[in-house]
């Protein structure tokens, strides 16, 4: 194999600043979309399974919409058509990344959470609504503590699956792992070991995601008891 | 609006090539899928360790980085000019195989362990429990999630314009780029993929519920 004796490892060495800023953009993009994604998530997730076609119907055309289409034309959309038409200039690729990553993320977890929601026997809120408790206070009492763990893993899914579509924000620039990778690639006409470097590095985020998902599914499992505390015996 | 009309023809061109890429990637992602999750079920150490690493190195890393990897990478290794439509659909069906083996795996694994005994117990070889009990009931299971992946590779053949494949958003993005108009061209590349896309889930739940999983 005269392919192996080719690998140049300096060729990474040489371009480590990019890829660790690369790696921090990913990571950057990766938590703030999920963060805001959660918050679009619920409120959508609710207002698709309201009564009132002044809130079904935006949710579902939102959840369509987003569900429907590519990220990447989602992506492009966001930042070469609506942020300079509102602002009249682009705001850079960090606003329009993280806009596009939110929403997406939003029409997805809005999806998770009202499955999550309705999955619950409706008994549930029936017994609640028989005890006396108002409509909303059975849904923060009763429905959503028990939904919420029925919603953890397929959330974790969905943390996993936007680390990996923040790559997709290269397309317009944005300096993360694979721009890195794409960067050196252009610099030194060698595709193997940077995009093996990237590929790499997105394996180590994603293993490091799946650990921590694993470990909140098994504490937010259904038939998790947490751990007494051993009493020392006094005698 | 003129925009709007004048975008049209080279969409639809470009609506071609994702069509065929899907298509024969889904097709061939199908057969390897169905090798790979097998494989993750067998006992022999060997072919659950390849397919095995497989599955989780594809599934890892994101679609982008294998496009570009295969299609630069691959090209430079074996030292030949690879096609870029072939190289997308080499991609597409590395991607979509991946996801179908878990698919397959699960379908495979959620059939009562009594079938495979019953199987054995009137004295079946076990390729043939396989094939002639396990995998026409598994299949049943396995057409909603197939039908996902499907749409989920649809949307993934818009990345192919990263290495100038001439699909819909391709062809979107080069009348803009040759225009100076983003919005009409990029929102009817949006509408492109609604226009199969709900159709598709629509057909999805209806067979759904006919086959009654």
């Amino acid at each position: 194999m005269e392919f192996l004796d080719n690998i140049r490892l300096d060729v990474i060495w040489n371009y480590r600043e990019l890829f660790i800023r690369g790696v921090g953009v990913t990571i950057a993009l990766t938590v703030i979309g999920y963060t805001i994604g959660i918050i679009l998530g619920l409120i959508f997730g609710i207002g698709k399974m309201s009564k009132r076609k002044i809130f079904y119907y935006p949710s579902k055309l939102y959840i369509d919409f987003f569900r429907g289409t590519p990220l990447l034309v989602q992506i492009l959309l966001i930042h070469l058509a609506v942020i300079p038409t509102i602002f009249g200039k682009s705001l850079g690729f960090f606003v329009s990344g993280i806009l596009a990553l939110s929403l997406n993320c939003g029409a997805y977890t809005a999806e998770i959470i009202r499955a999550g929601i309705q999955s619950l026997d409706k008994g549930q809120m029936e017994a609640a609504r028989s005890l006396g408790m108002p409509h909303g206070m059975a849904m923060k009492h009763i429905i959503l503590p028990q939904a919420l763990r029925r919603m953890v893993p397929p959330l974790g899914n969905e943390l996993i699956a936007l680390l990996k579509d923040s790559s997709l924000v290269t397309v317009i620039a944005a300096n993360d792992i694979l721009f890195a990778a794409k960067v050196v690639q252009g610099a030194t006409f060698r595709p193997w070991e940077p995009y093996i470097f990237a590929a790499i590095l997105y394996l180590c985020l994603t293993w490091v995601v799946t650990k921590i998902v694993a470990y909140v599914e098994k504490r937010y499992s259904t038939s998790y008891v947490p751990k007494k505390k051993r009493k020392l015996s006094h005698r | 609006m003129e925009h709007i009309i004048n975008v049209l023809p080279s969409l639809l061109q470009g609506l071609k090539y994702t069509f065929i890429i899907t298509v024969v990637g889904i097709s061939i992602g199908f057969v390897i899928g169905a090798f790979a999750g097998l494989g993750r079920i067998s006992k022999n150490k060997l072919i659950f360790g390849i397919s095995t690493v497989y599955v989780e190195v594809i599934r890892g890393t994101p679609i982008l980085v294998q496009i570009l990897f295969i299609y630069f990478g691959l090209s430079d290794l074996l030292d030949i000019n690879l096609d870029k439509i072939t190289a997308s659909i080499i991609a597409i069906a590395v991607n979509a195989g991946a996801y179908i083996a878990e698919i397959v795996r699960g379908g495979v694994e959620s059939i009562d362990k009594g079938q495979f005994e019953a199987g054995d117990s009137i004295g079946l070889t076990k390729s043939q429990t396989m094939w002639y009990i396990i995998w026409p009931q598994a299949l049943r299971r396995m057409i909603p999630p197939l039908g996902n992946q499907f749409i989920i590779s649809l949307k993934d053949t818009s990345l192919f314009s990263a290495i100038a494949v001439g699909e819909l958003l391709y062809e979107g993005r080069a009348y803009a780029n040759s225009t100076f108009t983003y919005f009409e061209p990029f929102l009817m590349v949006a509408l492109f993929y609604l226009a199969i896309t709900i159709p598709a889930s629509i057909i999805l739940r209806r067979i759904e519920r006919k086959l009654d999983v």
